[in-house]
């Protein structure tokens, strides 16, 4: 991989929601950099496509047209076995709700998607999901499960499980969108450190403009088009 | 497949009412299974111990033949009459005695000598039907030996055994003289060794029992004998047994069903039920834990979105909720199987059933069989389920 060439390179992305009369375009034809160690902010109104990027870019979702590459490879062309494979090993996630899984404990849900990858768990992935809880400031928690958590904790341990399996993008969606200001500060200062001390490349869903102040790029959607230059 | 499991694990355990409920409902339903084994398997048997458990399974005889035809024409046909005087006897016994024995199935068998006769005490005649047997095979096709209610069981060569019916109605007791006439005019006396009590009318109103040499003498056979009786088990094995030994010795074969057919018809079609009532049993344990299993992934459709968006496999998502199934299949069997155990512990065995009682037989419980058939139906009713879950759309599930 050349120095020059983006870390994501999506080029006239779009997306159709249904058929006929129907149809409705969320997506209009997205060109988008994402450089590595890159911390960006993705702002818009609600319904401007927002989460439907993120879910393309993450694999989640198919797009109905354009491009999509990272790490040079074509996830478009790949079929659904080779993009869960890359999903599990390239990119991490934070919802707007924690979604942990309500029967593991707070360490098992950060090793959860190491695990579902090598279909067991192993003490060198419980002892990188105890580092990261420590990192996170829940040293002390975990071995509790989601329902004895605070909202903030539960969502620094799903910060934690996004960074489990050592991505190189993590794509948060609404991220403190559930906190009241002080845990959302604390998760977008843990973001900011994170990204500093590691590289790992965010992109950030938010129409808080206060998050977004932490961020070093501000990207722009509305009505499915991008407002601000793509790089 | 750790990984799967200790998840299907936490599952089950994060609601513990409602997996005890379903594993109930599984050990109900194989409880339902085994019950039902035991009780037409033992239904079966008491029947057949009943009907056929003192009878022959098998009789081989000498084969019929036709008479010798002299001419034969369009208009006409000449025979030599069959010499009725003649009785039909099977001169080499001993190598189809020793082929019976040696085959597969077979638990008894005994050559045996048979003619009409009238027993005399006094001026009291009664007709009976003699049956010359070697003594140590007395009780080889009925239970003659068990059955004695006076006297001994031993066939002495001047002694025979009569039936209580027949002692009765001759004023007939232990130790007395009788004479004995064939229909083929020789006459003996007998001495009365034992009284038996079979519980067969027929049998105790007019079978006398004597040693194999007195019968040879009274009915003119000095080689040969009239037949061979042969037990099996099961007596449901008869006709296939009968099959063989009529090919291996060339005489005329015949299993007890010929003569019993509604009999063993009635016994097949009760097995047939019972298979039925089985597999509806087994129906209700599939449609239980599939929609068992259906509710579960619907309620917990946004976790398996999530850990489909965080990279688990849709093969790992299957096996999650298989193992979910089959841990449940499996443990309600066991449980089921162990219910199963316990209520049917009261029951006396089927030997021991008196009148009004359920014949039940634990052995033919099917435990085994129940549990590893639960164990499969309740992997494919997860498999069913769990393919649904393999369709969930990560993005839908999680409702971003």
């Amino acid at each position: 991989m050349s120095e020059e060439e983006p870390l994501v390179r999506v080029r006239g992305l779009t997306k159709i929601f249904g058929e006929g009369d129907a149809a409705a375009t969320v997506l209009r034809g997205i060109d988008l950099d994402l450089a590595r160690g890159e911390l960006s902010a993705l702002l818009g109104p609600s319904g401007s496509g927002k989460s439907t990027l993120l879910t393309i870019l993450g694999t989640l979702l198919r797009p109905s047209g354009g491009t999509h590459h990272m790490l040079e490879q074509d996830l478009i062309a790949a079929r659904d076995a080779e993009r869960t494979r890359f999903r599990s090993t390239h990119i991490g996630f934070v919802f707007q709700f924690h979604h942990l899984l309500p029967d593991l404990t707070a360490v098992e849900n950060v090793m959860m998607p190491a695990a579902a990858a090598a279909g067991r768990e192993t003490r060198a992935m419980r002892s990188r999901a105890a580092e990261l809880l420590d990192a996170m400031g829940l040293s002390d928690r975990r071995e509790y499960r989601p329902a004895a958590l605070s909202g903030g904790q539960r969502q620094r341990v799903a910060v934690a499980r996004a960074l489990m399996n050592e991505p190189q993008l993590v794509l948060a969606d609404e991220p403190t969108g559930n906190l009241d200001r002080q845990s959302a500060d604390q998760v977008i200062t843990l973001i900011e450190e994170i990204n500093r001390t590691t590289g790992t490349c965010f992109l950030i869903s938010t129409h808080d403009e206060h998050i977004a102040a932490h961020c070093r790029r501000r990207i722009d959607l509305s009505d499915g088009n991008l407002v601000t230059p793509s790089a | 497949m750790r990984y799967a499991a200790k998840i299907a694990i936490r599952h089950l355990m994060s609601t513990p009412g409602q997996t005890a409920l379903l594993m109930l409902g599984v050990a109900l339903g194989v409880s339902v299974f085994i019950f039902m084994s035991a009780l037409i398997g033992g239904l079966a048997t008491l029947l057949t111990q009943r009907t056929v458990g003192s009878i022959a399974h098998i009789t081989i005889e000498m084969a019929p033949r036709d008479p010798a035809q002299l001419v034969r024409g369009d208009d006409v046909q000449l025979v030599v009459q069959k010499d009725l005087s003649r009785r039909e006897q099977i001169t080499v016994w001993e190598p189809a005695a020793r082929l019976s024995e040696a085959a597969p199935g077979v638990t008894a068998v005994s050559p045996q000598i048979r003619g009409s006769a009238f027993v005399q005490r006094g001026q009291a005649i009664a007709p009976v039907g003699v049956i010359g047997v070697q003594p140590d095979k007395l009780s080889a096709i009925a239970n003659i030996g068990g059955t004695v209610v006076a006297g001994s069981s031993a066939l002495m060569p001047d002694g025979v055994l009569i039936g209580q019916t027949l002692a009765d109605d001759l004023g007939l007791r232990v130790g007395q003289i009788i004479r004995v006439r064939s229909d083929r005019g020789r006459e003996r006396s007998f001495r009365i060794g034992g009284i038996f009590a079979l519980g067969i009318a027929s049998a105790d109103r007019q079978a006398l029992y004597m040693s194999f040499n007195a019968a040879r003498a009274l009915f003119d056979l000095p080689n040969g004998i009239s037949r061979i009786e042969v037990k099996v088990a099961p007596a449901g094995a008869a006709p296939g047994i009968a099959d063989d030994l009529a090919r291996a010795t060339g005489l005329k074969v015949t299993p007890w069903t010929k003569d019993n057919a509604q009999l063993f018809e009635a016994l097949d079609a009760q097995g047939r039920t019972g298979t039925i009532i089985k597999v509806f049993a087994l129906i209700t344990i599939v449609i239980g834990i599939a929609s068992a299993m259906l509710l579960s992934i619907m309620r917990r459709r946004s976790e398996i979105g999530i850990m489909r968006a965080m990279g688990a496999s849709r093969t790992l998502v299957l096996g999650i909720f298989v193992l979910e199934g089959t841990l449940i299949g499996t443990l309600g069997a066991v449980a089921g199987a162990l219910l199963a155990w316990l209520s049917l512990l009261p029951f006396p065995p089927v030997d021991a059933v008196k009148g009004g009682g359920l014949p039940i037989d634990r052995a033919q419980g099917d435990f085994l069989l129940a549990i590893v058939l639960t164990t499969f139906a309740a992997a494919l009713a997860s498999i069913l389920s769990a393919r649904r879950a393999t369709r969930i759309d990560p993005v839908e599930a999680i409702g971003q």
